[in-house]
Formats: C-alpha cells, sequence, structure tokens
C-alpha cells in the first residue's frame, strides 16, 4: 500500500470551558489513502468536525490537541504557522457547511479563488484570472467569466457551494476535506454538488474526507467509512463492510433508523374510519399567499413574491397528508396560512364547512382548539425563559380559560407522560433537555389541547436519524390513539413516505402531483417529481452510486419572475417576467392522482 | 436518554416528585459572580453608596459650614508641608477655597450626584421602553415613523438642547433629572426596539400565537422577559453616562445651584484652583472616576453574563 | 441604485431641518428675560426703536416667519448682542477654529483608536487585550474638564523633560492655530473619542474573527496579515461607520468644554456665551449650522455604509 496522505495517530481534541474541560475527540486513529474518498459519519456532538478542524489548526482558542497527525510524514500540528500555510489552501484544503457564511461577503468571488492561487503559487494576476475561470467551468459554473465579479450573495446555495469547490481545489490539492458540503442544500442541487465532486476526485487524482451524519451521501460517495459517536471512531471499514455487515450495534441502529425509498413502505395505519365516508375535515381551495417585494428605482414598486399560488386539497379525519418539495416551493408557508397564522391573498380555507378567512375572535379561538402545529426547530420553537410545563400548558391556559391550575397541571403532566417524558420534569428549562426531549415538549405542548388537526412543519428535519426515528414512531401512535388528521410537511422524502396516506408535491407554489402514497413512489408522472426522488440517496452503496448519474434539473429560478413557474411548460410560457403567464392544470391521470400539466420530456 | 412510560401509568401523574429546573437567570447570576471585576466592582459601589447616604454620620461637619481660618488647606497626610490645615479638627480631605470640609461635601456630592444618576435613568427607562416596545411590536410603517422620530431627535445637538433648557428654567433641581433623561432615552428606546424586533422574529412567538394567546399576552408573557435582559445591561451604562452630564453641565455652570453640590460641581471647583490646590479636584474626581469604572464593569459583566459568548 | 437612495434621503432631511429650526426658535422665545435685559434701561422710546429694528415688537409666530424668509436668503441675522456682527459673520469667524480642532480631534480618534481596538482584538483576553481595554475606560470615565487641567498641568506648568529637552506647552490662546497651542486641546478632545472607537472596534473585530469566512480564509492558507486587512477588517470597521455621527456628535458637546477652558475662539464658545445671554439669532445660527452638518454628516455615513457592504446594496 502506498503511503497514505494523512495519518492521525492516538489524536485528541480537548476544550477548556469554564464548565470544566469538553473530551470532543477521543484517541482517534485512521489513515487516508490517496486516491479514496474516506467518509466519517456521525450525529451531531460525535466531534468529527472537531477531529478535522484541529487537523488543519482551525480550532477556536480554547482548544487543545494531543497526539500525531501527519501529512506526508510531518506532523501538522507541531508546524509553525509559516509552514503550516503552506499545506493549507494548497495540499490540503477544507470545504464548510453553509456557504453563505463561509464565503467573505464583501469580495467578488473571482477575487477570492485568485487569493487563493496566488497565496501558494507564482503567478500574474491574468495567469490566476485565467486559472481561477478555469476552475470555475471544472465545477460546471456557467457563464463562468461573469460570475467572477458577482458577490456571494448574489449566488444561490448550490452555485455557492460550488465556488467553494472550485476555491478549495484550484490549487490541485493531495487532499480534499468537506464537512458536511450538501447539508444545507436541496436535495437535487446535493446530487449535483457530490457529483462535481467525484469528478474532480477522478480528475485531479484527489483524496476526499467527506462528514456526514447522512448515511446516504457517504453510501454514494466513500469508499471507506469511519463510524464515530462521543469523539471515538467505533467502527470503520470499506463502505460495502460497513452497509452490509455492521458489526457495531451503533452501526446497526443508525443504518435501523432511517426511513428507506427502497424498503417495503410499512402500512400506514388507515384512518380510523377506513371505510368510504369518512367525512372532509379541511378544504382548501386555489389558496394564494403572495407577498410584496419592494424593487429598487426612483419611485417605489412592489413586484408580488407568489409564495403559494393556487393550492387546493381536501383532508379527511384521520388522514395523514405529506407536503414534499424544495426550499421556496411555499410549504412552509401553505402550512402557517391553514392555521391563521399568515394572512391569505386569495383563496378559501374550510374547517369543518366553515370558513376561516370570516371568522371573528370567538371563532378563530375554537379553531385554535382543533388545530395545532408542530415547529421545525425544538429550542426556537421554546421560550427560553418559561419552564416547559409553563410552555406545554400555554395552549390550555389559552383557549379553555377556565380550568383550575391544579387541573392544568395534571393535564400537562398527563401530556407529558403520553410523549415518553418524566412528569418530574416539569420546571425544567428547555436548555437543560436535548433536542429530541424538546421536540417532545413541542408534540406535548400541541396535543394538549387534544386537536383533530395537526400541521408538522419540518418537525424531524432538525434532529439526528436516531431520534428522527423515535419521534415519527410516536407521532403516528398518537395519531392512531387520537385519530387525527396530519399536514406533514417535510423535504425529507423517505420520512414523508413512512407516515403520509397521500402526497402532494409542490413547486413554486402549485401543485405539480397529488396521488396516494403508493402511486406517488412508484408510478410518478410529473418530472419534477420524479427528479426529487432519483435525487434521494439510499443508505446503500449500490443502489446509491448508480443514482448519482441521473440527469438533474436546473436550479430554482427566481420566484418573482413569473416566467419560472412554466420551468417545466415551457411551451405555453409568454418571454416577458412581469406577464401574467398560463397557469397549467391539473389532469387526473388515475384514481386520486393528479399531475399538473407538463411538456413531454 | 428519556426514560419511555407507558402511557397508562395513571398513578404516577399525581405522585411524582419535581425536578427544580436551572433557569437562565440563575445561570446568568452564577456566570456574574464568577466575574470578579464585577464583583469588586459591586462591593465598591455599595461602600460609596453606604457612605453617600450615611455621610452625615461619618464626620462631624456641616457640608456647608464656613470656617474662614481655614480656607484652602490640605489634609495632614499632604506632602506639602506649608499649605496643612492645622487645626485639631480631623479634615480628612482637606478643605475648599471658601473654607468647607471637603470630605462632607464629597459625601453629599455623591448622594446629589448618584441620585440624579438613578432618577434620570429612570426617567429614560419609563420613557425609552414604553416607546421602544410599542415601535417594536407594532412595526410595519408605525415603527417606521417612530423611528425616524428618534433619528430627528438623534441628529439634534441635543446637549445643546438641554442647555438652553436649563437656561429657559434657570435651573430647577427637578428639570435637571428630566432634562437629562430626555437626553438619554433615545438611545434606550433603539435598544428596546432593536430587541423587541429580534424576540418577535423569534418562533416561539409564533408557537405562542399558534396556541391561541392574545397580543397583551404574548407582549407581557414573552416579549418582556426576554427584552429584559439587554435592558438592565444598558441601564448600569446608563447611568455613568447620566452623572458625566450632569458634571458637564455643573462645570458649564447651568448645573446643581448653591447651596447643594455635586460631584461635578466639585470637580469644576477644584479645576480653578489645581495650581493652588490640587487635592480640591483630586479626591472628588478619584470618588466620581470611581464610580464610573465600577458601574462600567458591572454593566459589562452583566453583559457577559447574560449573553454569554466567548469574550 | 445609491443615487436615488441618496435623492430620498436629502429630501427627507428638509423637514427635519425645519423641525430643528422651529423648535429652537420657540424654545429660546419662552426664556424669561429678553437680550437687552442685562443693559441700563433705556428710555422708552429708544428702547421701543430697538425693540423695532430687531422685530422684537411682533407677535412670536410673526418673527418666526421672518425669520424663515431671511434664512432662506442666506441671512442668518444680526448678533443681538455683538451689535456690529451679523451671526453669519460670527460664526464664519469661529468655524475654521472649530473645525481645525474638531477634524484634527477626529482623525486622530480614528486613527488611534482602530489601531488599540485591532490589536487588542489581536490579542484577545491576553494582559495586552486587558491593559488597552483599562486605558479606554479610563478615556471614557474621566470628563474632558479633568483631563484638561491635569494635562495643563503637567504639560503646560510644570513641563515635561523628554531625552534632555525642558519643553512645555502652550496652555491657552489660538495663536492662529500654531501647532503647539493645538496639541492640548486636540488631545483631551480625541481622548474620549479613543476610547470608545477603539472598544467598539475591538468588539466589532472579536466577533469578525470568529466567522465563518475568516476560518475559510485561514483554511486556504493565507497569511495572518492578509486575513485581517483583506477579510476581516472591512466588516470589523462597517459599525465605526455608523458610529460616525454620534462620535462628531460627542466631539461638538466636548469642544464647548476645550474652546472654554484653553480659550479658543470657536463656534462652541459663542453657543454658551449666546444661551446665557439670550442671544436668540446667535444660538438658533449656531444650532442651524450645527444640525445640517450632522445631518449631512449622517447621510454620507449612510451611503459610505452602503457602498462598503455589498449586501446592503440591494434594496431589500
Amino acid at each position: 500500500m502506498a503511503e497514505p496522505i494523512l495519518s492521525a495517530r492516538d489524536f485528541h481534541v480537548r476544550f477548556a470551558t469554564p464548565d470544566g474541560e469538553v473530551h470532543a475527540v477521543r484517541n482517534v486513529s485512521f489513515d487516508v489513502q490517496p486516491g479514496e474518498c474516506l467518509g466519517v459519519v456521525g450525529e451531531s456532538g460525535s466531534g468529527k468536525s472537531q477531529l478535522f478542524l484541529a487537523a488543519l489548526g482551525l480550532l477556536a482558542a480554547n482548544g487543545r490537541t494531543a497526539g500525531g497527525m501527519l501529512y506526508r510524514g510531518q506532523d501538522l500540528t507541531k508546524l509553525a504557522a509559516r509552514d503550516l500555510n503552506r499545506i493549507r489552501g494548497a495540499r490540503i484544503t477544507m470545504i464548510f457547511q453553509d456557504p453563505l457564511t463561509s464565503l467573505t461577503p464583501h469580495m467578488q468571488i473571482g477575487a477570492q479563488i485568485v487569493e487563493a492561487l496566488r497565496a501558494h503559487r507564482k503567478m500574474t494576476r491574468a495567469e490566476a484570472v485565467r486559472g481561477a475561470i478555469e476552475s470555475l467551468e471544472l465545477v460546471r459554473i456557467p457563464e463562468a467569466r461573469r460570475r467572477m465579479r458577482q458577490y456571494p450573495h448574489e449566488l444561490s446555495g448550490g452555485m455557492r457551494q460550488r465556488v467553494m469547490i472550485a476555491m478549495a481545489t484550484a490549487c490541485g490539492p493531495d487532499l480534499l476535506i468537506a464537512d458536511e458540503p450538501t447539508t444545507a442544500l436541496d436535495v437535487t442541487v446535493q446530487a449535483q454538488i457530490l457529483d462535481i465532486m467525484r469528478d474532480l476526485k477522478t480528475k485531479l487524482k484527489t483524496s476526499i474526507v467527506l462528514i456526514s451524519h447522512d448515511m446516504g451521501v457517504i453510501a454514494a460517495m466513500a469508499d471507506r467509512v469511519q463510524v464515530m459517536r462521543h469523539g471515538e471512531f467505533v467502527e470503520s471499514g470499506t463502505v460495502n463492510e460497513v452497509f452490509y455487515a455492521p458489526r457495531h450495534e451503533y452501526t446497526r441502529m443508525l443504518l435501523d433508523a432511517i426511513p428507506r425509498l427502497d424498503a417495503p413502505a410499512g402500512p400506514v395505519d388507515a384512518p380510523r374510519d377506513g371505510s368510504a365516508g369518512h367525512r372532509t375535515l379541511l378544504d382548501v381551495r386555489d389558496l394564494k399567499v403572495h407577498f410584496p417585494i419592494r424593487v429598487e428605482g426612483w419611485i417605489p414598486r412592489y413586484k408580488a413574491l407568489r409564495a403559494v399560488d393556487g393550492v387546493s386539497f381536501t383532508l379527511g379525519e384521520g388522514e395523514t397528508l405529506g407536503v414534499v418539495g424544495e426550499s421556496g416551493c411555499g410549504k412552509s408557508t401553505l402550512a402557517r396560512a391553514v392555521l391563521a397564522l399568515l394572512p391569505s391573498t386569495a383563496g378559501v380555507v374550510l374547517w369543518c364547512g366553515q370558513e376561516l378567512g370570516q371568522a371573528d375572535r370567538e371563532a378563530l379561538r375554537r379553531l385554535r382548539k382543533d388545530i395545532q402545529i408542530v415547529f421545525q426547530d425544538p429550542l426556537a420553537s421554546l421560550d427560553p425563559r418559561m419552564t416547559i410545563g409553563q410552555s406545554i400548558a400555554e395552549p390550555l391556559r389559552a383557549l379553555v380559560p377556565d380550568l383550575g391550575r391544579e387541573t392544568v397541571v395534571a393535564r400537562v403532566r398527563e401530556s407529558m407522560l403520553r410523549v415518553g417524558l418524566d412528569p418530574a420534569w416539569i420546571n425544567r428549562y428547555p436548555h437543560e433537555l436535548s433536542g429530541g426531549q424538546n421536540q417532545r415538549v413541542g408534540i406535548a405542548r400541541a396535543m394538549i389541547v387534544e386537536p383533530k388537526l395537526v400541521v408538522c412543519d419540518e418537525a424531524v428535519s432538525a434532529l439526528d436519524v436516531s431520534i428522527q426515528a423515535q419521534i415519527v414512531d410516536l407521532i403516528l401512535s398518537l395519531q392512531q390513539r387520537f385519530a387525527m388528521s396530519m399536514i406533514f410537511v417535510s423535504h425529507d422524502l423517505a420520512v414523508v413516505r413512512r407516515v403520509s396516506h397521500r402526497v402532494m408535491v409542490l413547486y413554486l407554489g402549485r401543485i405539480v402531483e397529488i396521488a396516494d402514497r403508493d402511486a406517488i413512489y412508484k408510478d410518478p408522472r410529473h418530472p419534477y417529481t420524479r427528479a426529487l426522488i432519483s435525487a434521494v440517496l439510499l443508505p446503500d452503496p449500490a443502489k446509491s452510486r448508480v443514482r448519482l448519474r441521473a440527469p438533474l434539473p436546473a436550479e430554482l429560478p427566481s420566484p418573482i419572475d413569473t416566467r419560472s413557474a412554466l420551468a417545466y411548460l415551457p411551451s405555453k410560457r409568454i418571454d416577458d417576467p412581469d406577464a401574467v403567464q398560463y397557469v397549467p392544470r391539473l389532469i387526473e391521470v388515475g384514481p386520486g392522482h393528479l399531475v399538473a400539466e407538463h411538456d413531454p420530456q | 436518554m428519556t426514560p419511555v412510560l407507558p402511557a397508562e401509568r395513571a398513578g404516577l401523574v399525581e405522585s411524582a416528585a419535581t425536578v427544580r429546573g436551572r433557569s437562565l437567570w440563575v445561570d446568568a447570576r452564577r456566570r456574574l459572580m464568577r466575574n470578579k471585576a464585577a464583583v469588586a466592582s459591586m462591593i465598591v459601589l455599595g461602600s460609596v453608596t453606604l457612605l453617600a447616604v450615611f455621610a452625615p454620620l461619618f464626620s462631624p461637619y456641616d457640608f456647608d459650614a464656613i470656617d474662614f481660618s481655614l480656607v484652602q488647606c490640605a489634609p495632614a497626610w499632604w506632602p506639602d508641608d506649608s499649605v496643612l490645615c492645622r487645626a485639631d479638627g480631623a479634615h480628612w480631605f482637606g478643605m475648599d477655597a471658601v473654607g468647607r470640609d471637603l470630605f462632607v461635601r464629597t459625601l453629599y456630592g455623591a448622594r446629589v450626584s448618584l441620585a440624579v444618576g438613578l432618577v434620570a435613568t429612570c426617567v429614560s427607562l419609563l420613557i425609552g421602553i414604553a416607546y421602544g416596545a410599542t415601535a417594536g411590536y407594532l412595526g410595519g410603517s408605525v415603527d417606521n415613523l417612530m423611528m425616524r422620530f428618534v433619528d430627528i431627535l438623534y441628529s439634534l445637538p441635543f446637549i445643546f438642547f438641554v442647555i438652553i433648557l436649563m437656561v429657559i428654567f434657570d435651573r430647577n433641581f427637578i428639570l435637571l433629572f428630566v432634562a437629562i433623561g430626555a437626553v438619554e432615552w433615545l438611545t434606550m428606546a433603539r435598544i428596546v426596539r432593536g430587541q423587541t424586533l429580534s424576540v418577535k422574529e423569534q418562533e416561539f412567538i409564533e408557537a405562542a400565537r399558534a396556541a391561541g394567546v392574545g397580543p397583551w399576552g404574548i407582549i407581557s408573557r414573552h416579549v418582556i422577559p426576554n427584552v429584559v435582559g439587554p435592558v438592565i445591561v444598558y441601564v448600569t451604562l446608563t447611568i455613568p453616562a447620566v452623572i458625566l452630564a450632569e458634571s458637564f453641565l455643573s462645570f458649564l455652570g447651568l448645573g446643581i445651584r448653591e447651596p447643594m453640590t455635586s460631584w461635578g460641581v466639585l470637580i469644576a471647583e477644584g479645576a480653578n484652583s489645581l495650581q493652588t490646590s490640587p487635592w480640591t479636584l483630586i479626591f472628588p474626581a478619584t470618588f466620581m472616576a470611581v464610580t464610573l469604572f465600577c458601574f462600567n464593569f458591572i454593566g459589562d459583566g452583566l453583559r457577559d453574563a447574560l449573553d454569554p459568548k466567548d469574550r | 441604485m445609491l443615487i436615488s437612495y441618496a435623492f430620498r434621503r436629502i429630501l427627507g432631511a428638509i423637514p427635519t431641518l425645519l423641525i430643528i429650526i422651529t423648535l429652537a426658535f420657540f424654545m429660546m422665545r419662552i426664556a424669561p428675560g429678553g437680550p437687552f435685559d442685562g443693559e441700563r434701561r433705556l428710555p422708552a422710546e429708544v428702547e421701543a426703536n430697538v425693540l423695532a429694528a430687531y422685530d422684537l415688537d411682533k407677535p412670536v409666530h410673526e418673527q418666526y416667519f421672518i425669520y424663515l424668509g431671511r434664512l432662506l436668503k442666506g441671512d442668518l441675522g444680526p448678533s443681538f448682542r455683538a451689535r456690529d456682527f451679523t451671526v453669519t459673520e460670527m460664526i464664519a469667524a469661529g468655524l475654521p477654529v472649530s473645525i481645525r480642532l474638531g477634524l484634527s480631534a477626529i482623525t486622530i480618534a480614528l486613527l488611534l483608536g482602530t489601531t488599540l481596538g485591532v490589536f487588542a482584538a489581536l490579542r484577545q483576553n491576553r494582559p495586552s487585550d486587558f491593559s488597552v481595554m483599562a486605558i479606554a475606560m479610563v478615556g471614557i470615565t474621566i470628563p474632558t474638564f479633568v483631563t484638561a487641567p491635569l494635562l495643563t498641568l503637567l504639560f503646560g506648568v510644570y513641563g515635561v523633560n523628554i531625552f534632555g529637552l525642558e519643553f512645555s506647552l502652550p496652555v491657552g490662546g489660538w495663536n492662529n492655530g500654531a501647532l503647539p497651542n493645538m496639541i492640548l486641546p486636540v488631545t483631551v478632545l480625541a481622548l474620549p473619542q479613543v476610547a470608545i472607537i477603539s472598544r467598539l472596534v475591538r468588539g466589532s473585530m472579536v466577533e469578525v474573527l470568529r466567522s465563518n469566512y475568516v476560518r475559510t480564509a485561514r483554511a486556504k492558507g493565507l497569511s495572518s496579515l492578509r486575513v485581517v486587512t483583506r477579510h476581516a477588517l472591512r466588516a470589523a470597521l462597517l459599525p465605526l461607520v455608523s458610529y460616525l455621527g454620534p462620535a462628531i456628535a460627542g466631539l461638538a458637546t466636548g469642544s464647548l468644554i476645550v474652546e472654554q477652558i484653553f480659550g479658543l475662539p470657536g463656534i462652541g464658545r459663542y453657543f454658551v456665551q449666546g444661551a446665557l445671554n439670550r442671544d436668540y439669532t446667535l444660538v438658533l445660527g449656531v444650532v442651524i449650522f450645527y444640525a445640517s452638518f450632522v445631518i449631512l454628516l449622517n447621510l454620507i455615513a449612510d451611503i459610505l455604509y452602503r457602498v462598503l457592504d455589498p449586501r446592503v446594496r440591494y434594496d431589500r
């Protein structure tokens, strides 16, 4: 075996904090071979990022390392700053999770790449500019020359990450460390980025260390895998070994917890009232939510941001509707409009036959008792200065004001038990609980008034995979017990598949496809739905590597431009960004299966 | 990890002993106590306040009692012998140019300066909170309008207006408080509004609305407790600014009137006779400087305690 | 577009200025006493004539409009006290002094304050950081009318022995802006601002140094110097631009004291005298002048902010 590019020997990372020492990385040893991709997978707090930040000398001031981190025989942790700088950015480079905050906002992106080139190679400015354009073209950025003069905030998320990759590979490094490079990106964009990375790996013969919590990404990209937990490696092996024959129980637990598109879909328990005639609770008709956006100019002008642009659907008792789409499709706006947390611009929302838009205070109050919401970020949705007991009690106090104090406390405890929280914790504060526990608090709060409909807005997206599975189980069991309807909003197609009876796919505020769950996943008709499904990476090396090659659509265009919504029906498109465009109709292609008009692909 | 208990353990519901939670205030207090500079400042400040409040007990002299025989003399331990007070009385700080005991006057000055600091800060607090919270909560065009007004006032040479006010109302003592408070409320309003706006954006406010809580409930139960932190920090930083402003006015001759005295007046008098009797400047100046330091350290400490980021 | 933004702001500044003028005008009129009270009583007709000459016999609101009318023609009116001078002349005489003073002070404050702040931030939590911040604390808490006499005593009266050379600075008088006369006043004026600016820059720099893009810059293998100057500095100095307005306000306030103590014939001294003597036009003239200056400065600072931060350039 050739000499490894990077070698860690008994490596430790410790942080000195006011609350004591934190041992983030414990006794880690590994090798990265030339030309391979090493996947490092772990949940939050596993120390995987800190390990590599420490390798490159990028730790916070209170961090200390111990042990050896060798690059071609030299110990990186013992190098003087000047020598380390010769290696960083040229021989070993790193890209990070959030490309917006990771690029200097006041420098043009071209200048940032040129800077990297000139810092490590003797080049004239002209040569460096040419080199920068080349690297941008290598990451498939169209109109590279023009882009050089743009600022980071002018580019979309996927483009920015490509710029980061271009900057990191411009000098042809031996090793590229990618720390959660696609976590903040949509799934179709993710596939593009990973494809680019794999391409570069072959072309430039760069080794890659890919850090991620997403097993699908690791399966698609890695040759060898290290599984990390609480600062230690618990399992290592080739990607096939780890995924097909995991030895450590933690790895097995992780793999089991992931919902998979290729596994047989468990039967989602049919609505209680299984037979025909379970009544329709929610009827949404042509709902529109538009936001006025200020446009530059001498006279103030406003254009409409069509977040939700004509969505209609119904929801029955005990039924779960999954709402999927990428960022900017309007799914969160839709959820809030249904809850009357946002005013709608047009359209009608009927709850049990009653129209919501015209509701007065009393009617709104009754509405809130029937419809509740669970938010995405468990910590942000809880007031940090209130105990979790007070947070859980809040809906009860506001909507059923005549209950005595004792009754309220009893109901809170009951609700906590229901979601699996120890009632003794009623006086704890959110910052004392973990993410999963806080999400249980959010669910307890939503459930305490025993609503008929619960909207889950990306309720499990911010959680670790193992916790995600628990919370999904919890939600399903609660739905069973209380015969609740659910609107489950998520960008994660696999999770939606687990919980939904029917699935609705949104693109730029409009429905492109809506059908029963099995129909959508087995027989998607709209090209956007197909793209979404094919872009999902399975935690299965053989299958996911093939998927990376599927053709993918362009990135999400500007939502103010009226032409964007007709991306899949260009034949009817008027080439004027302000014109009133044709609205694609929904065509029934099967029982309960509606697809928006689109041009044949 | 959380024990997942079966939902039907009804008996447990009643009998569960509850665990005391550790609120953010408790955390903050702990962090504050660890800040040595802040703790020391609190002690010093407390001592100064005690001295000021119980001043008469500490010295047999009245603050306006004039002793013609002992004009402008230095305390006993002053290095230059020629200007020492020779009397038996303990004039610890010496005498001022008119013949009054400097120690007592410094302590009385402390009373007045601290009082002005507190009262004027309260005035600015009340106005600023009301204004800022309203603007921040209502948002939109109302907020825009209200903040434009603040911007206008900000660009005024406000201290100039205070001077004009003082001249108009002829150095009325109460008005001094109000005038200075009226200068400081602008920044307070800005801070409160900024905090209100950022709290309003938080998801837990949306959650409260979804839970059916009305606007008043949201303001009182969610917005205010979360806004209080930075406000407290700013209050401790406003007090020294007010004391400085008062001393500034006194120096120009527009502040506290005779025979009452404040640190500002004492310093002005001392500055005038700096060459002949430097001690008349040194003592009040030191007291004021030390007090202002303390407030600043406490304010910094509070800021770090309530919003811990790596210092 | 920057131009449209600037235009809108200038339009918005006009009502602001109007409000300020109105407020100042009526406040001065409310003050008890008039500009001529201090002098000996004049015989009735003479007094009536004098009042008429200054339009003081007309009702207040009429005086207001007369004043506005004159203002539009650029005439700030005669000084009520110094009979031979118009306000414009007086401001013109005092302006160069105050401007030289203020400009020197703000330049020193910016340069020194920024340097100290960056220095402290780079050595965060180490002894040099604490000492710089401690000195800054001193600068903030000790008022100008204490530092002025202290420094005067130290450098002016007692003199200082540097490298065997005895030298002392003049303690007062303008002397047509000669350098030795400027040193003490400018130092006293600049000190509090140096302190505030260094604290501001330090705080901002510390935060920027922790940001993700600085981490990326380091990961690119750039030298520390380059990371600080090209990537961190510009973002860290942004809050300083917002502080320019209040900084000038602070300098103006400070100049009142400094001009008084050092006997410098600047605008600040006129203002205080005018306020005490009920010299309406002078006070108003100074207020208007100063307010326009501040508004202009705020506009410049605002535009500068937008130029420097490309994110804000696009109207949200």
